[in-house]
């Protein structure tokens, strides 16, 4: 018997490549994308203030002071002035981060868990299952998404809790569509029909051969919902929707803040500077996802 | 054409059937006795009970909901428990504010998202290109609530170029067009129109480069046909999807306008919404909602028309 197994590694003169596979050439697209590689370090860094903003903050963002009310940017003790009851702006942007980042990402990422499994058993059943399920999501599609949303939290009052569960609610449609749109797409392949032939059950085809193929798209697109869900999280709590004061949320700062434009402008807007850089940068991050995991609209 | 306008139509019937029920659904939702707000604290059991069949709340769901429904397919939409008049009556009022508003900030964000658009694509990965890509992300990007209070701070408490708030001089809530009014909707149509400006550049841009690679510009330009010729068969190509887009967007900003008009305390649907809300005033909730949604769907289904007509593919496809 002839051992015709050859190691590459002993022949001389040969050199091997190791194939870096998907995942390697999506991690060096990206790597050399540098508006993703800055948008990706403002990310961590909004993260780490997340983690880390009460203990980084220089003042405590509650204590309010009704002599130092309102006190311009550059003020002794306070480099971006105080609020109208007198709290440190820089403590309270800081704090606040963990809030308003958790108020804008939950809703996405529960719409995602919820809209794909809706999407990709309404993609992978096909027939009357499929027009069941898209069906009711075009009569959720044909609200706005922010009068969804404002109705919805109006209904149901104000709070941390009330405001995800509308969001959740607003984003779970157009997620469900793009699941079973992919989904539809990826059964009508050869490789599912061979694995229904060799006898696989429904499960395992969808754990198996659905799921690595549909979850990369479906994802990258749930991305491109954390900025909409930033500026409409933070919108409600502006209406007085969202959360409720004391505690330190951009949203509900440039709302209590609103009456102050005569007095400090610029301190009442430095609340939306922070949405807006949130915003700008997961919009950023999320398209260099896309462009780096090679995925078409 | 015609089997896609009736095929259109009858698909069009049961979502509307639907959005009313999810309005119907949405204020029965609500946790709490709708009538909490006007009745006083020791209204006695024979004077709510009277005020709840004067509402139709002692009915059931599935009656109320027939009976609601039938009542506004004839123009009624019940009764506004904080204000007691019929709810279609402010309905009307502010949805015109509101329409006009988005109407002109569409305008103005079509015109200069497709300017944006069309640079953008045709002068692919050049600085224009960048900058108007630039234009299009902080436009998606930017919290236009907070757009809104920044114009304020700018244009009205510091050069006090235009007035900060209201639709008209001494808070005059009906319309007319003139200066003294146009002057009160420039900063919030501004406001407005970033929104679609950023989409509509983004849409366009991708439109443009997509024709322009295409078989039949290069054999344009072998027959000789100027750039000025190019440049029309590049627009009517294009046409029916920003055209679309547009169209789409209006709808998302009749029924976004709400964090707008707010800032602006415009008298509009928003506006409406928000004291429907806070008031606890569910029939005018109601009305108001249904009566957005319904504007949505319609406009989608207007859409799709006029872009099937523009490109008659699209009803074949």
């Amino acid at each position: 018997m002839l051992n015709v197994a050859v190691d590459p590694a002993k022949v001389p003169g040969l050199v091997v490549e190791k194939s870096t596979g998907y995942w390697g050439g999506v991690g060096q697209r990206f790597l050399r994308d540098k508006v993703a590689m800055l948008t990706a370090a403002i990310v961590i860094i909004l993260l780490l203030l997340a983690i880390f903003g009460p203990l980084i903050a220089p003042a405590d963002p509650y204590a309010s002071s009704i002599l130092k009310r309102l006190k311009p940017i550059g003020f002794p003790g306070y480099p971006l002035g105080t609020d109208e009851l007198g709290r440190d702006m820089l403590s309270r942007l800081i704090v606040g981060t963990r809030l308003s980042l958790f108020m804008g990402i939950t809703p996405v990422l529960l719409a995602f868990t919820i809209g794909s499994v809706i999407g990709i058993v309404a993609g992978y059943a096909g027939g009357p299952i499929n027009t069941f399920v898209m069906r009711t999501i075009d009569i959720f599609y044909a609200f706005p998404s922010v009068l969804l949303a404002i109705a919805l939290s109006g209904v149901l009052g104000a709070g941390i809790t009330n405001s995800l569960i509308s969001l959740t609610i607003v984003f779970i449609p157009p997620i469900v569509r793009v699941a079973e749109s992919v989904t539809t797409q990826i059964r009508s392949r050869d490789f599912v029909d061979a694995a229904r032939a060799s006898g696989a059950n429904a499960f395992t085809i969808v754990r198996v051969h659905v799921l690595g193929n549909v979850l990369s798209p479906i994802f990258v697109y749930s991305t491109s919902l954390i900025a909409v869900s930033m500026i409409l999280a933070s919108g409600l709590s502006f209406l007085g929707l969202g959360v409720k004061p004391p505690e330190p949320e951009w949203g509900l700062m440039l709302n209590t803040l609103r009456t102050a434009i005569y007095v400090q402008p610029w301190i009442a807007a430095l609340p939306g500077v922070m949405i807006f850089i949130t915003s700008i940068a997961f919009n950023l991050l999320s398209d260099g996802l896309r462009t780096a995991m090679e995925i078409k609209n | 054409m015609l089997s896609f306008l009736l095929r259109r139509l009858i698909y069009t019937l049961p979502i509307m059937l639907g959005v009313a029920l999810v309005c119907f659904a949405l204020v029965h939702l609500a946790p709490g006795d709708p009538l909490v707000s006007i009745l006083p604290p020791d209204a006695s059991a024979e004077l709510q009970e009277k005020l709840r069949e004067l509402y139709g709340f002692n009915k059931s769901y599935p009656e109320q909901f027939l009976r609601w429904i039938a009542r506004a397919l004839q123009g009624d939409l019940g009764t506004s428990i904080a204000s007691g008049r019929p709810v279609s009556e402010e309905v009307w009022r502010a949805v015109g504010n509101t329409l006009r508003l988005a109407a002109v900030a569409t305008l103005i964000g079509f015109i200069f998202g497709s300017l944006f658009g069309f640079v953008a694509g045709y002068f692919q990965n050049s600085w224009i290109d960048k900058a108007a890509s630039l234009t299009s992300v902080l436009g998606v990007s930017v919290p236009h609530y907070w757009l809104g209070m920044v114009l304020v701070i700018i244009f009205s408490s510091t050069l006090m170029w235009f007035p900060p708030s209201g639709a008209g001089p001494n808070g005059s809530t009906d319309w007319s067009w003139d200066w003294e009014h146009m002057n009160h909707m420039i900063l919030p149509a501004i406001t407005m129109s970033v929104i679609p400006m950023g989409i509509i550049a983004r849409t366009v841009r991708a439109l443009v480069a997509d024709i322009l690679a295409q078989e039949f510009i290069v054999g344009l330009r072998a027959k000789g046909l100027t750039n000025v010729g190019i440049f029309m068969h590049v627009v009517k190509n294009s046409a029916p999807t920003s055209l679309a887009v547009m169209g789409l967007q209006l709808g998302y900003l009749l029924g976004g306008s709400i964090l707008i008009e707010t800032v602006f305390s415009w008298p509009g649907t928003g506006f409406l919404l928000n004291s429907a809300i806070f008031q606890r005033d569910l029939p005018l909730l109601q009305g108001t909602i249904l009566v957005l949604a319904m504007f949505f769907v319609l406009l989608n289904l207007v859409v799709d028309v006029i872009q099937t007509m523009l490109d008659p593919r699209i009803a074949r496809g």
